[in-house]
């Protein structure tokens, strides 16, 4: 594996396995030690600590499950709705697609991450509601993709066959058309993991995220930013490993682009 | 081109029903009661029967949004529950802040895309390609409300140039110009370097080059007006990402934007400020996209005579 590919994937692994394992660390993400308030990354103290006391190298592991969990589960969520909303509406056309049409139209009229806001700040703060609010601006952009694509392959030979031999429609989609539809959603699906973990941090920063004291990379920052004069590690630690996350995503999902396309791939 | 404008009018008319229509059922979105979260439990039922009264909230839900609509029409938006101001008079106060921010951004991202994307499209896959395509992938993975900070940190704090926020003085603009403009000028380098390798390839550039012009010449004079047609449309796209982008950089900043005045109004549970600042952003959105492709039509005859 090239090192262009092989470093992203790394990094994104270590992600996964902090995300996942930070049961298994035994870490005090929460445990105030007074005497240790802004001391800065040393031989002491790995990461340092921030204003309160608290490790910050445990907080970014929980920061770390904070963000990988809610960019599963918006993605998921995302991915599954939009392509099934999406490739029904394409595949059966008429008045139905017409009025899916539409509200796509309505919902790329807002500012994603404004409506995100909007919601977030509605619906309360929160980690399930952060949740709802990605999810109910991150469908669109599967489901219309997932519609484009549908329409460019719903009169193949394959699937004229396929209803010439009796299958319904529902099988039809689900067999015929999604597997054929499946590479572009998946290379959007990784750049809207990108998206989703930005958005988190985001909403965690602007307090409508999660709450204190859970940790987020978003609500890190934005403590950090009281104390950037003093004990500037408290936002260039969180900051930089965001950028690094997004960054390898971005990374990876532009190399997944150019393999999964095969133009691109025979030169 | 008029079956174009029309059909483009129409459908921008119909977004912007739907949007305003959305836009009312926020306030039933809220879980529970939304005048109890709006005044607090301890309110006295006097006082929440006033609140729900003046919202309209005891009506049926159709009169409600009938009355909604008409209210938008005649650019009546209710009042702040807050301040009891209307709520037109406070977005004219903060709209002109957020429109200088949104310039001063778009200004900032055309100067760093425009020689970055055509460096990179003029010496493909050499170093420098690489370096400003690079730029470009760091540009997009940056969160705005991480470089905002930096920046302050470095300008403000460390070398003290620039203010670290609010909006006196002609300097002020600087830090949240460039915070919000960067997401966009990464995006945009990328579509002006895809965009000119393709026209680069075309016929035309060959016989420009061939009857003696300079590079310059013909990537100023004939190529990059037409590179530039298809970057437009996807501009006024991503126009959108930067309004969104604008309330977070807004609330970093101090700059009394509308961008500000959401968040003000979600943490002061100011919902009608909130709906009325979501449906402004929304719609200029709407608007300037519908003016881009209006534009794109008339900048590109194909589109329009081939429309009609």
């Amino acid at each position: 594996m090239k090192l262009r590919t092989a470093l992203p994937v790394m990094i994104l692994g270590t992600w996964a396995v902090m995300a996942a394992s930070a049961a298994l660390f035994h870490l005090h993400p929460d445990a105030i030690h007074l005497d240790r308030i802004l001391t800065p990354p040393g031989s002491q103290a790995w990461l340092g600590y921030d204003d309160l006391g608290r490790p910050i190298w445990d907080r970014l592991i929980a920061g770390a499950h904070t963000s990988f969990m809610v960019a599963l589960w918006v993605v998921s969520i995302s991915l599954v709705l939009g392509t099934l909303i999406g490739s029904t509406s394409g595949y059966l056309g008429g008045w139905l697609d017409h009025v899916v049409v539409r509200i796509i139209d309505i919902f790329l009229a807002f500012p994603g991450i404004l409506l995100a806001i909007a919601l977030a700040g509605l619906l309360g703060p929160g980690l399930d509601n952060v949740v709802l609010a990605l999810s109910a601006v991150g469908w669109v952009g599967f489901a219309r993709l997932a519609r484009a694509q549908i329409l460019s392959v719903k009169n193949r030979e394959h699937v004229q066959a396929a209803v010439v031999l009796g299958a319904d429609r529902r099988r039809i989609i689900a067999r015929h058309l999604i597997p054929l539809i499946m590479a572009p959603l998946i290379v959007e699906a990784s750049f809207g993991i990108a998206g989703t973990v930005i958005a988190e941090a985001g909403l965690s920063f602007l307090g409508l995220g999660v709450q204190p004291p859970a940790a987020s990379w978003g609500s890190m920052i934005r403590d950090g930013t009281r104390y950037m004069l003093v004990a500037p590690h408290m936002v260039l630690i969180p900051g930089m490993t965001l950028l690094l996350v997004v960054l390898c995503v971005n990374l990876a999902g532009d190399q997944l682009r150019d393999w999964m396309d095969v133009r691109i791939r025979g030169r | 081109m008029a079956s174009f404008l029309f059909s483009r009018l129409a459908s921008a008319l119909f977004v912007v029903l739907g949007v305003s229509c959305l836009v009312f059922f926020f306030i039933h979105l809220i879980p529970g009661d939304p005048v109890e979260v709006m005044l607090g439990e301890s309110a006295l039922p006097a006082d929440r029967e006033a609140l729900r009264q003046s919202l309209g909230l005891n009506l049926p839900l159709y009169i409600q949004l009938l009355n909604y609509l008409e209210g938008l029409l005649h650019l009546n938006l209710g009042t702040s529950l807050q301040t009891r101001q209307p709520i037109v008079d406070m977005l004219t106060e903060r709209l002109p802040a957020t429109a200088e921010l949104a310039l001063a951004a778009l200004a900032v991202a055309v100067m760093i895309a425009l020689p970055l994307g055509i460096i990179a499209a003029l010496r493909r896959n050499t170093l420098w390609d690489m370096a400003a395509m690079g730029i470009s992938v760091l540009g997009v993975s940056i969160p705005n409300f991480w470089l905002g900070p930096m920046l302050v940190m470095v300008f403000s704090l460390w070398l003290g140039w620039l203010p670290v926020s609010g909006r006196e003085g002609a300097l002020a603009i600087v830090l949240p110009a460039l915070t919000l403009g960067t997401a966009l000028a990464a995006i945009l380098s990328r579509m002006i370097r895809a965009s000119l390798l393709e026209v680069l390839n075309e016929d035309y550039v060959r016989t420009a080059y061939a009857k003696g012009l300079t590079t310059r010449q013909v990537v100023f004079g004939h190529a990059l007006r037409n590179a530039l047609l298809p970057v437009l449309t996807i501009f006024g796209l991503q126009l959108g990402t930067l309004l969104g982008g604008a309330v977070i950089t807004e609330v970093i900043f101090s700059w009394p934007g509308i961008g500000q005045l959401t968040i003000e109004a979600i943490q002061r549970r100011d919902y009608p400020v909130l709906q009325a600042c979501v449906l402004v952003i929304s719609l200029s959105y709407v608007v300037i996209n519908t003016l881009t492709d209006m534009l794109y039509a008339w900048f590109d005859p194909r589109i329009r005579l081939g429309e009609s």
